[in-house]
């Protein structure tokens, strides 16, 4: 018998005369207002994020001003986002992009009511450690991306992808309680808010 | 009743954390003598009861998340054979390996198994309460495997040869100057100028870590939810050391306990709202990472989700007590618990201290085991109003007293009062004798019974009602 046929026989013993509740009710907030971009902008200050709005032909000039160094970039960024002597990630090691300044990418959605960036994998996202391990990233963000609440970024996003979602910069709460950021995620978060 | 191999089994002895070496009670006066560690507490209780309390605040729709987190999770239950199979099939077909452990024994025989074929001496692991609960890391050291601690907490205790007391916050017993002390002894290569500012303290265990993480083949993970449905995994963080070991190893191992499935994707939306606001009392915690079985060419190209029991079956079993699996580990009954806030959470014994461990561990054990655990509370409500998921501890703690052991004497005393209380007569002789004692004794202190030591019995009037009604 494996252990797989021991645990289920044990589970379905236990739950033999156990009632079958059926679906849960949704009596929660399912339909929501257009995003509110003031409130995305004060939910990433509020978590130390730093917010910028700026036309999209700024992108580069701002980007490179920020990381004041190497700037990593996915593969797949729009080129005239691109930092001047940006690096592509065509699969850099490690190290590379460890040393890197700062990281230049799009993102998936965002969500208002949290200050919630979400990042899809997708070729102007890139692979998941192009963000993770540069000090500075540097998010570029449409108004038509921002949703107001979590449940429109569940529906909206593909699980089949892998997901990470930054609610500003590494943290932690691990001393006394508090929140403390910067631990080993990048600990400044830079979101470039594209004017409309 | 015949004994099957289907039979619910609780957690085995011998192996694992989820028994304490002295009862509660006894446990609990040595915490209760420590003013540093009642003043931790403190501190840091209120600070998360203000910061919960305020985030939840915004939330218009808490009370119907709470009811929908808690209907979510009946029906996993209902349907948890079901929901483990399609959770397999999912992570089956996107690349992924699942493996399922009867007990402790066996998950850490799968674990230690799978790191040794990777040739791996060392692993780094991202907190998590099911490889506390089978004591993984004691197996992978018996191995000669070195297990790495990588979240904040879990390295303060790592570094301090210390026990976790927190579900959320291991180190919540220690303070700043304190764990400046730990990474002074034992952080090798640390700055000897260490100071005890926050942010300092944090760069140090960025520093010390970031070459284990880049240098590390394998990485062990818990996970917060498995979608059925996708057959995709989260796990919810806050310092990037979960991202750093979900993403940049060879290999993940991911060790699961079976009642954390859900069923749909849509069902995060529900606890994605609940969890950040109860645990941390942040809107939504800095970071979270989901992943499908294996994605070529980004993170982890070996995936093994292994799929744990060990006693979850029968606390499944116990129709009063099953919806302690509901348990979205936030933490939320620790934080407002008046039990929990003096004694901390070693006086538990068990990796699940304050009220959900008063109602889990014993679970998990079997009663006797942990006996004195149900028996740990003032049954004030506070974590029944407190949990996103609306588990009924009290009423648990309750339902677990009647079925703990209790002693030869007070067993008599209690029959006795029973066949007393069933027979009017003797019912009014008992009365007007025990009038007759209130002269002798006052409150009962003197009655050998052990559970008056922390309880008074109440005055005994002068005039019984009986006596009143006959004279009226």
């Amino acid at each position: 018998m494996s252990a797989k046929d021991v645990i289920l026989g044990r589970v379905r013993a236990a739950l033999r005369d156990a009632p079958a509740p059926g679906p849960a009710p949704r009596d929660y907030r399912r339909t929501f207002p257009a995003a509110d971009l003031d409130v995305l902008v004060d939910r990433l200050v509020d978590y130390k994020a730093s917010v910028r709005r700026i036309p999209a032909d700024a992108v580069a000039a701002v980007a490179a001003e920020i990381a004041g160094g190497t700037v990593v970039v996915p593969p797949g960024l729009p080129s005239s986002w691109r930092p001047d002597g940006a690096l592509v990630d065509d699969d850099l090691p490690p190290d590379r992009i460890a040393a890197a300044d700062a990281v230049l990418t799009a993102a998936a959605i965002a969500v208002a009511e949290t200050g919630t960036i979400v990042l899809d994998a997708s070729p102007d996202q890139g692979r998941r450690i192009i963000t993770l391990l540069p000090d500075v990233h540097i998010v570029v963000l449409h108004p038509r991306q921002v949703v107001a609440s979590v449940p429109e970024a569940v529906a909206r996003l593909d699980p089949a992808r892998p997901l990470t979602w930054i609610s500003g910069p590494s943290a932690t709460s691990d001393i006394e309680l508090n929140r403390v950021e910067g631990v080993h995620g990048p600990r400044h978060l830079h979101v470039l808010l594209l004017e409309p | 009743m015949t004994t099957f191999l289907g039979m619910p089994a609780t957690a085995p002895r011998g192996v694992g954390h989820l028994r304490g070496d002295e009862p509660f009670p006894a446990a609990a006066h040595k915490a209760l003598a420590n003013d540093q560690l009642r003043r931790n507490l403190r501190h840091a209780t209120t600070t998360i009861r203000g910061k919960s309390g305020r985030v939840i605040a915004e939330l218009p729709d808490w009370q119907e998340l709470r009811s929908a987190g808690s209907a979510i999770k009946a029906d996993v239950m209902s349907r948890l054979p079901e929901l483990l199979e399609q959770l397999e099939a999912r992570v089956t077909e996107r690349g992924g390996v699942v493996h399922w452990a009867a007990d402790a024994n066996e998950a850490n025989a799968i674990v230690t198994d799978l790191v040794r074929q990777t040739g791996s001496e060392r692993v780094i692991k991202v907190k998590s309460m099911a490889t506390q609960e089978i004591a993984l890391n004691e197996a992978l050291e018996a191995a000669g495997i070195q297990p790495v601690e990588t979240d904040l907490a879990e390295l303060i205790v790592q570094l301090g040869n210390d026990k976790p007391s927190h579900i959320l916050v291991p180190a919540i017993h220690r303070n700043r100057s304190e764990i400046r002390e730990i990474f002074l002894a034992a952080m090798p290569g640390v700055d000897p100028a260490l100071t005890d500012d926050p942010p300092v303290l944090a760069a140090a265990a960025r520093k010390y870590l970031r070459e284990t993480f880049l240098s590390t083949k394998v990485a062990i993970s818990g996970a917060n939810f498995g979608i059925a449905e996708t057959g995709t995994l989260a796990v919810v963080e806050s310092e990037g050391n979960g991202r750093m070991c979900l993403t940049l190893p060879e290999t993940l191992i991911t060790v699961m306990g079976i009642e954390k499935v859900v069923p749909a994707w849509q069902d995060l939306e529900v606890f994605l709202q609940l969890l950040p606001r109860a645990s941390t009392g942040e809107r939504m915690n800095p970071y979270t990472t989901m992943w499908t079985g294996v994605t070529p060419g980004d993170g982890p190209q070996n995936f093994h989700l292994v799929l744990l029991d060990n006693g979850r079956s029968a606390v499944l079993a116990d129709e009063a007590g099953r919806s302690a699996l509901h348990c979205i580990r936030c933490s939320a009954c620790l934080n407002v618990c008046p039990v929990y806030e003096r004694t901390g959470g070693h006086a538990y014994g068990s990796v699940y201290p304050g009220p959900i461990g008063a109602v889990l561990s014993p679970q998990l054990t079997g009663v006797e085991d942990n006996a004195s655990l149900p028996f740990a509370s003032s049954l004030c409500g506070a974590c029944f109003d407190a949990c996103p998921v609306k588990i009924d501890i009290p009423s648990i703690l309750v339902h677990l007293r009647n079925r703990a052991p209790h002693g030869r004497i007070e067993r008599a005393a209690m029959r006795a009062a029973a066949y007393t209380m069933d027979r009017p007569k003797l019912y009014a002789r008992a009365q007007r004798a025990a009038k007759l004692a209130r002269i002798a004794g006052r409150r009962g202190r003197g009655l050998p019974l052990g559970w008056n030591e922390a309880r008074d019995l109440p005055e005994i009037p002068e005039q019984t009602f009986r006596d009143w009604w006959a004279s009226r």
